[in-house]
């Protein structure tokens, strides 16, 4: 019985369908007419079904929110980053199609079945595991954020880029499913002398990062999940390395290795790339931690004020490898004055921290901006400060203040202040 | 079981699993995966360290290096290293670390060994891993003598690729000194409102992608 009156219930909405179809082409001819219950043709016609789109995709209306690159940051699309569009995150969790991409040989796509992960070197009992074998360990979940060093790098020598994406979107955040690597390490057994922990990526540059044995034993994953899926082949599918809080490239993708060793390996990517050249000429290196830093998401360059003088809310995000934010102040006045940003539940470890504050913008010209504070007591400096150390033209380490012009228009410009 | 009896019970049972779990710490306990034989570890075991430990045998000369780099470097790095578009330039930019920072391997790079190790894993960039060790050996020795470390007539292997002295060996620094700033968390007059001016604006530096629409490859801009 019960059965019978749905199956005439679908009928009725099948046989309906005509109809509605002639009512959203009425409502779109009133194309002038208000907004509202009268008018909207979603509310006057029957939406796509269940078949439509098995795996799902953002709004057609949401087209201008996807990974972007800048064309002249490198020689090859395969080896250069795209950048997650932070104006467009609403809480801590970047969408996997936002998440920005950083390649060394191009997003490389490996048959699961194929794959396998050796730990060996100065261990008890060498392994080589399946992704079914990594998988029967017992297993996290933790939300990290993850930051390339170079966030930012287009920023150093002057305001360059005109958008939240281009100068802060090298970091993206994600809840990580995977087995921690000490869950490993027990499982082979690390000899005395078994001091460092290299990773090595399967992928065309092969990239090598060396981790000292402490933070391999203290809060590393071996991952397959992100987001409710399976690693997506821009993160290293089917498994990466998550370093929690240090730069991101240590996070090695396509993970295929782990080697034991006593020193640290010293590789192209801990020397050639990713240091820093100091002002006297020596070259940073080992900068693993990634430092406390936060931006205002709303307004922005890519988000202006559009509904005139009144009240917003002010948003943004904080982050630091260092552990937890411990508050975030805003500033309307481009750095004399501060005021404190309420933080956003939840506030987690090495993780994206959104931070709101209301403001009521009186229509004039104004210089805002964003200061974080961790649980260490570091306070994210101001770029003149960050340069006086660094100098005038590195790649690498800029977590300074970000200051945005707000003009009378409500539009919103990359400014920097001297 | 009186009361008393049960509680000493759970505490022996308690100690029981508790031996279980140490005995769970044991190397291999957990029991999965496949122990890997000699001959896959050495397969895969391709990093090399500093001190050319794990260098395999093999070499190669200068001018079979000249050869090979001719055919499968030379696109994008240039004939003498000088880079080509914007690939890495190899040779060159020794004393520029302080000002212009042209870093090559030979004004950069501290172990020559890991130059194999790096042209082994990564190189070339559309091939990877398609050189045999005696052509790598070459092709180091080749880049080495562009930059005038190593003379003509030198011959790379495991034992005088680990010998070679980089000019910058010395120029890192591996100890974090950060963080490198100090400040409190001021609240108020934190500075001269006055003295406040703008020093730069990316709006008027004319050299950002577009923001919206399709992703802009800026083709036909006269950005850089």
């Amino acid at each position: 019985m019960a059965k019978a009156s749905r199956r005439k219930l679908f009928k009725f909405g099948a046989a309906a369908g005509g109809a509605l179809v002639a009512a959203s082409a009425r409502a779109a001819t009133a194309a002038t007419a208000p907004a509202g219950p009268l008018s909207d043709p979603w509310g006057h016609s029957l939406g796509a079904g269940v078949d439509d789109r098995p795996y799902g995709q953002p709004s057609k209306y949401e087209k201008d929110a996807i990974r972007r690159y800048v064309p002249w940051l490198a020689q090859s699309p395969q080896a250069d980053a795209s950048f997650t569009p932070l104006q467009d995150q609403p809480g801590i969790i970047t969408a996997n199609g936002f998440f920005f991409e950083r390649y060394h040989a191009g997003r490389v796509s490996v048959n699961p079945a194929e794959w396998r992960l050796m730990i060996m070197g100065l261990v008890e009992k060498p392994l080589l595991l399946t992704l079914d074998d990594l998988k029967r360990f017992p297993s996290v979940s933790r939300t990290h954020f993850l930051e390339c060093p170079a966030n930012g790098a287009t920023e150093w020598p002057a305001a360059q880029l005109n958008s939240l994406q281009y100068t802060h979107g090298l970091i993206a955040c994600a809840e990580w499913t995977g087995v921690k690597l000490s869950t490993l390490l027990k499982e082979v057994g690390l000899k005395p002398n078994g001091k460092w922990l290299l990773a090595e990526g399967g992928d065309g540059s092969h990239l090598t990062r060396s981790v000292p044995i402490e933070k391999a034993l203290d809060d590393c994953i071996v991952a397959w999940g992100q987001n409710g899926e399976a690693l997506r082949p821009e993160q290293g599918y089917p498994v990466r390395l998550i370093v929690p809080g240090w730069q991101g490239n240590q996070m090695v993708k396509w993970l295929r290795r782990l080697e034991i060793g006593t020193d640290p390996w010293y590789t192209h990517e801990e020397t050639a790339s990713y240091t820093e050249l100091l002002p006297n000429g020596k070259a940073l290196g080992f900068t693993w931690v990634a430092e406390a830093k936060s931006v205002i998401s709303f307004p922005c360059p890519e988000k202006p004020l559009t509904g005139g003088p009144g009240n917003y809310e002010i948003r943004g995000f904080a982050w630091t490898g260092r552990g937890k934010i411990k508050a975030v102040d805003v500033s309307f006045d481009g750095g004399v004055n501060y005021s404190r940003a309420a933080l956003q539940e939840p506030v987690l470890d090495k993780c994206m921290t959104r931070f709101t504050i209301p403001w009521h913008w009186d229509g004039k010209p104004a210089l805002i901006q964003s200061r974080a504070v961790d649980e260490t007591g570091y306070v994210q400096p101001t770029i003149a400060e960050a340069r006086a150390i660094m100098g005038t033209a590195p790649v690498y380490l800029n977590n300074s203040i970000q200051t945005w012009q707000v003009l009378a228009d409500g539009s919103v410009n990359n400014v920097q202040l001297g | 079981m009186s009361s008393s009896a049960k509680i000493w019970a759970s505490i022996i049972v308690s100690g029981l699993m508790l031996g279980t779990t140490a005995h769970a710490a044991e190397p291999g306990s957990y029991g999965v995966g496949a122990t890997p034989t000699s001959d896959q570890i050495a397969q895969w075991s391709i990093a090399i360290k500093p001190d050319g430990s794990n260098l395999p045998p093999g070499s190669g000369t200068v001018s079979q290096g000249a050869d090979i780099y001719g055919n499968e470097c030379a696109a994008c790095h240039g004939t003498f290293g000088e880079g080509a578009a914007a690939y890495p330039k190899l040779a060159g930019g020794v004393g520029t670390l302080k000002t212009q920072k042209l870093k090559t391997v030979g004004s950069f790079w501290p172990y020559a060994p890991i130059l194999y190790d790096y042209i082994n894993r990564a190189m070339p960039f559309y091939a990877p891993r398609s050189l045999t060790s005696n052509q790598v050996y070459a092709i180091s020795a080749y880049i080495l003598n562009l930059n005038n470390i190593v003379p003509d007539d030198f011959v790379a292997n495991a034992k005088t690729l680990a010998a070679v002295k980089m000019p910058n060996r010395d120029g890192f620094i591996f100890k974090d000194p950060r963080p490198l700033t100090h400040d409190v968390e001021c609240m108020s007059h934190c500075a001269d409102a006055k003295a406040l001016v703008i020093t730069s604006d990316a709006s008027k530096a004319g050299i950002t992608p577009k923001t919206t629409g399709p992703v802009d490859n800026m083709q036909g801009s006269s950005a850089k």
